[in-house]
């Protein structure tokens, strides 16, 4: 090794410029982490309470909330709120909650709700919702629901959706179908299908008139047109008749289709978001999507493109009316945030009707609160934000299961579908595995539960 | 110890510092305190409960992990070895003396300097059923045999059928091998001249200077890319990931331990059985090595012994 330089046969030439960069290095530091700061709004904040607030969303949902953060920074001069979009934000909630530096504010799925109060993440709302006289009569039944778990008031809502039956009218017209008649019960939703599908002369599908996996969002929820719940206090019931039958109907697809036939057919479809999304293109002619289908509409179908909504059809009648899922973005407050009478005052305010409905219709949804001003019905944009709405309304909607295991449950639940399409399990014996496996998940959680729950509960009334 | 070596000995340790301050923070702590975790019903939020071995049997009775082990286990068996099949042919026929050779090596070893999660991008694109580049390759081949011996094959529609998400997956990797095949170019810098030399004396051809000179004298490297190679292919996770757009494949054809261990992680909140799967992979993957390494004591040519 004696060809290697020693450090002290450096020659005094190269010592200088490693110093010297050395130097620039060290100074430069103070400099790159300083960046980050903004002067103007540094002199807006001074004096005021800044609150962290986080939440999921981007592009022009974002810019509405922003709207609104600005307004409320404005409208007062004690508190300063910071938005950021935060994407995956249920993981970083989670990892900054853990390590006791959350944000004050954070806009989460209300599925999450559940998992999130049951493992302490999360503030109880109950004292600060009743000294601003925010109760349950002021919100749509679905939602107040959805922001309740164990006992407490957890978040309150921001925007909400439900999701129901939205259809190409020009190709109900060229199968001579009427389209201002759409499909009422599951039974009909099959004789439309079945005038609405297309197949070239090779048998392969060129058009299908509902396909249950475009987009298969909801693969785990079929049963809820079939009168099913997925759990019922501490039993699943992924095995219960009704629910069986749903996927006894997912499972007439592939023996109907063929699923090499389908998955190929599937193959070909372009990006949800984008110009070749199947239902823009008229491959897909009916799709169960949300009340956001509209954004999608105006920026990536054809200009001519005719659309209807209705409630997505059920398997009998009557009490089955307007089966819909009903979810919402939710307000919260983690644990450990460090000015939860400041945040909550943002909430309030966000959950005041005016306020409410300029977020709502700037994310061309329809707001979640019982009362909405006729103005806002009538100057929406969305052409169908009514429907939407009736359906939140329903006796039957119905958000996903209010339980802390519902993640794993669904992933069980979408590979029951995908062993269904792929021919490998029948409805009855992939819905066997979910059941049993989840049955046992479930029961670790509660027992988990009930070891956690007396002391929390303990804490939770303290706050 | 004189005081200078003992002087010596501190200025290393200072300099070296950051290494092992960083090595204790992000790899000896975190792997401790995984194996604590996984003896524990722990969900990151609430505090750790104590719970013993719990998690270990529960593991043994998951269906779903004993999947997720089938199909590490399957991707394994498959990937490492066409994989080193494959950089090593490369390799050799980067090495003969042609023209432009420069230009080759290079648009080989380019693949491997794509980001993975653009490689799984791309190739959801290359791999679809219906449009996708290979099947557009496939097809008229198919179509050939077809005519010729009566046949009635079709070209799979790979990421959406059970049987072929992993095939498709396996392509992909391959595809991003340039790194071993720069690594085995290097050690085929090293083969001596002279025994290629003797061995034309004696009338050796291709093929045997390859088999008798080649692959013994670059045996370290092919065990080293083994190694590697079996690390990366136990922990494989980012391709298939985004490859599934998030999920694990249809029918779970493509869920591998790393894939359940994050689904249990920071889906499920089941940070404590997600550490129980973290430490299997851990003992998997070491005992592979430690029998690759007695298997490279008998059967490994180092110069210098």
């Amino acid at each position: 090794m004696s060809c290697a330089p020693r450090i002290n046969q450096l020659s005094n030439n190269e010592l200088f410029w490693l110093r010297f960069c050395f130097s620039i290095f060290i100074l430069l530091i103070p400099l790159l982490v300083g960046c980050g700061s903004d002067s103007h709004a540094e002199r807006e904040r001074q004096g005021r309470v800044v609150l962290k607030y986080w939440d999921k969303w981007n592009g022009f949902e974002a810019e509405a909330m922003r709207g609104v953060v600005e307004d409320f920074n404005k409208s007062q001069d004690r508190i300063w709120v910071d938005f950021n979009s935060v994407s995956q934000i249920d993981r970083r909630l989670m990892l900054a909650t853990a390590g006791g530096v959350p944000p004050d504010i954070a806009g989460v799925w209300g599925y999450s709700v559940p998992v999130y109060a049951e493992n302490n993440a999360l503030m109880p709302l109950d004292e600060l919702a009743r000294e601003k006289g925010i109760r349950a009569g002021d919100y749509i039944p679905a939602y107040w629901t959805l922001c309740n778990h164990v006992g407490h008031l957890w978040g309150l809502p921001s925007t909400p959706t439900t999701i129901a039956l939205v259809y190409n009218k020009k190709l109900f017209r060229e199968a001579g179908l009427d389209p201002d008649r759409p499909p009422q019960t599951i039974a009909e939703l099959e004789e439309y299908n079945a005038k609405l599908t297309r197949r070239g002369a090779d048998g392969r599908i060129e058009r299908i008139g509902f396909l249950p996996e475009e987009p298969g969002w909801w693969n785990a929820l079929w049963g809820y047109w079939w009168g099913a719940d997925l759990v019922d206090g501490s039993k699943i019931t992924a095995r219960a008749p009704e629910n069986t039958a749903a996927y006894e109907w997912l499972q007439t697809y592939p023996d109907r289709f063929g699923a090499d036939k389908l998955v190929s057919f599937r193959d070909g479809f372009g990006n949800f978001a984008s110009p070749q999304n199947p239902f823009f293109t008229g491959r897909v002619a009916m799709v169960l999507q949300g009340v956001w289908i509209f954004n999608f509409i105006k920026n990536y179908a054809p200009s001519d493109f005719e659309w209807g909504v209705a409630p997505f059809p059920s398997s009998g009648s009557g009490a089955r009316d307007a089966v819909t899922l009903a979810e919402c973005d939710m307000l919260v407050i983690p644990s450990g945030a460090k000015h939860p009478r400041e945040a909550f005052e943002f909430i309030a305010y966000v959950n005041s009707q005016p306020v409410m409905e300029r977020l709502c219709r700037g994310q061309l949804k329809f707001s979640p609160l019982a009362v909405c001003s006729d103005e806002f019905l009538d100057s929406h944009p969305h052409p169908h934000i009514r429907e939407f709405l009736a359906l939140a309304k329903s006796p039957n909607a119905k958000g996903y299961p209010r339980t802390a295991i519902w993640t794993s449950y669904e992933a069980d639940m979408r590979n029951a579908v995908s062993r269904i399409w792929g021919g490998s399990a029948t409805a009855g014996e992939a819905l066997d595995d979910v059941q049993a496996r989840q049955q046992k998940n479930l029961d670790r959680r509660i027992e988990r539960w009930k070891r956690m729950e007396p002391a929390l509960q303990k804490l939770w009334s303290k706050q | 110890m004189t005081k200078e070596e003992r002087r010596n000995i501190r200025t290393g340790l200072a300099f070296i510092s950051p290494w092992i301050i960083g090595f204790f923070a992000f790899c000896v702590y975190p792997l401790v305190s995984s194996v604590y975790f996984s003896l524990c019903d722990y969900s990151v939020l609430s505090s750790a409960v104590f719970i013993g071995m719990h998690n270990y049997t529960d593991l043994a009775a998951d269906e779903v992990f004993w999947t997720a082990l089938g199909n590490t286990f399957f991707f394994c068996a498959a990937a490492i070895p066409l994989g080193l099949v494959v950089a090593l042919a490369l390799a050799i026929l980067l090495n003969f003396d042609i023209r432009g050779r420069g230009i080759y090596r290079t648009i080989f070893f380019l693949p491997s300097l794509v980001p993975m999660v653009c490689l799984a991008v791309l190739w959801q694109w290359l791999l679809n059923g219906e449009v996708g580049l290979v099947n557009n390759l496939l097809n008229p081949l198919l179509g050939f045999m077809n005519n010729l011996f009566g046949t009635q094959w079709v070209a799979p529609n790979w990421l959406a059928e059970a049987r072929w998400a992993k095939w498709g997956l396996i392509f992909t990797v391959i595809w991003g091998v340039g790194n071993a095949v720069v690594i085995f170019l290097a050690g085929l810098q090293d083969v001596p001249r002279h025994l290629y030399e003797s061995a034309e004396i004696d009338g050796a051809g291709f093929w045997h200077k390859t088999l008798h000179i080649t692959l013994p004298i670059l045996s370290p490297v092919i065990y080293f890319n083994l190694v590697m190679g079996l690390i990366g292919s136990f922990q494989v996770f980012a391709v298939p990931y985004v490859l599934t757009g998030g999920g694990d494949g249809p029918q779970r054809s493509l869920l591998f331990l790393a894939t359940y261990l994050y689904q249990n992680a920071f889906d499920f909140w089941n940070m404590g059985y997600a550490c129980a799967i973290g430490v299997v992979l851990f003992v998997i993957i070491l005992a592979c090595t430690l029998l690759l390494r007695a298997f490279a004591e008998k059967h490994i040519y180092y110069a210098g012994k």
